[in-house]
């Protein structure tokens, strides 16, 4: 889906960083809100792509509000509300997104790729600032779980991963800085050779 | 910034929030409150940038691991004993004066625990994941680090499971040290790739 999660290339951050040493956690309920999610997907409540599309349901302001541990917070109340309060241990034991793929990949290292035009209103792992862009194949990364239905109740449908490196003139334009390029790394059905 | 730091005191309703999950998955028998506690002492302790500063290390110092390493990054951090969720792949990517490789995850905030640990607060800022991207040259200056023109930028969006792992450059002056020494010097930010090492 399209929203706020979806940051890559976006102009309404635009704050400096400043760099800062810092706790692993700021506040207890952030360590117990990070232990608990944990807990959550681990004894196969839900997978991990269904508690990323949950993040990505919340509030934008919720989203942005409550801050990282607070998004995961909410993301396992927001699938407890969707079961009805139910919670449902084992229904995921495999926690291992790898999968062996009988199928060869479709493209090759160097080959010139083109991301498609997707834009789903549910899960993708398709950001939206490569779309519709050319890109080359960098790394070869074997089967993976298709997060675009795992997180749908749809499968598991593993895809071969590709690392894909775009050109910042091909993301950005003629204004883009010199020399700089994105990798990303893409399911198989996102793309189409060039 | 954001505006995870405003609302830190115990009346934080994200904070009752939790204590009822906690309440919830207790009750369920999915977790103990000791149990929590356990954890989260791992994390805050054991699980940390000290991981990767060690991998870091012996690839500085023994040129057939840092070869493995380059060629199959979870095989040879294993061979450390280091290993886990959100490490399942790894793939380690070497800086040097011609390249400069930079780690972001621009839908969520994906990181390689195993090695690093948590993110840091930055990491999982918006500006971060929405600028360096975009701005990489300019994201790196404001860290304090400023590139060559001539040196490349390579930027990794980790979309999938797939976790990166930058390997830094060593300081010319650590000549002849050995690797506990190395490790010590060894930063988060520089496996991240927003800085350089400096001796």
């Amino acid at each position: 889906m399209d929203g706020i999660h979806d940051m890559g290339g976006s102009h309404d951050f635009p704050a400096s960083l400043t760099e800062r040493d810092e706790k692993v956690f700021h506040a207890e309920w952030e360590a117990r809100a990070f232990v608990l999610s944990n807990t959550f997907t681990g004894a196969g409540c839900a997978n991990v792509d269904q508690f990323r599309h949950a993040i990505e349901r919340l509030d934008p302001e919720v989203y942005i509000g409550d801050g990282y541990f607070g998004r995961w917070l909410g993301s396992v109340e927001l699938m407890i509300t969707d079961a009805n309060g139910q919670v449902a241990p084992g229904r995921y034991t495999e926690h291992r997104a790898a999968r062996e793929l009988v199928a060869p990949p479709l493209f090759a290292v160097d080959d010139i790729v083109k991301t498609k035009n997707y834009n789903p209103p549910g899960h993708t792992r398709l950001p939206g600032y490569v779309r519709n862009r050319t890109g080359r194949v960098e790394l070869l990364h074997g089967g993976w779980v298709y997060p675009d239905t795992h997180a749908h109740h749809e499968g598991e449908n593993p895809e071969h991963v590709y690392s894909v490196r775009f050109d910042g003139n091909e993301l950005w334009g003629a204004d883009a800085e010199p020399s700089a390029s994105v990798t990303v790394d893409l399911f198989e059905s996102y793309l189409e050779l060039a | 910034m954001t505006h995870e730091h405003e609302h830190e005191h115990e009346h934080d309703p994200r904070a009752i929030r939790t204590e009822a999950l906690e309440r919830l998955l207790v009750d369920q028998g999915l977790i103990t409150s000791a149990a929590i506690d356990t954890i989260i002492e791992r994390y805050e302790t054991d699980v940390g940038p000290l991981n990767g500063a060690r991998v870091v290390a012996k690839a500085w110092t023994d040129p057939e691991y840092r070869a493995r390493l380059l060629a199959d990054g979870t095989t040879a951090i294993a061979e450390l004993g280091i290993g886990g969720p959100q490490g399942e792949k790894m793939v380690v990517v070497e800086n040097t004066p011609a390249v400069h490789n930079v780690i972001v995850c621009t839908l969520c905030s994906c990181y390689p625990w195993p090695v690093l640990g948590l993110p840091p607060a930055w990491y999982k800022d918006p500006a971060y994941r929405s600028r360096v991207v975009r701005e990489p040259r300019k994201v790196l200056s404001e860290f304090g680090l400023t590139l060559d023109d001539n040196t490349e930028v390579r930027v990794w969006d980790s979309s999938a499971e797939i976790r990166y792992l930058v390997l830094p450059e060593r300081p010319a002056s650590t000549t002849g040290a050995d690797e506990r020494t190395l490790a010590e010097l060894v930063t988060r930010d520089a496996m991240i790739g927003v800085a350089r090492i400096d001796a």
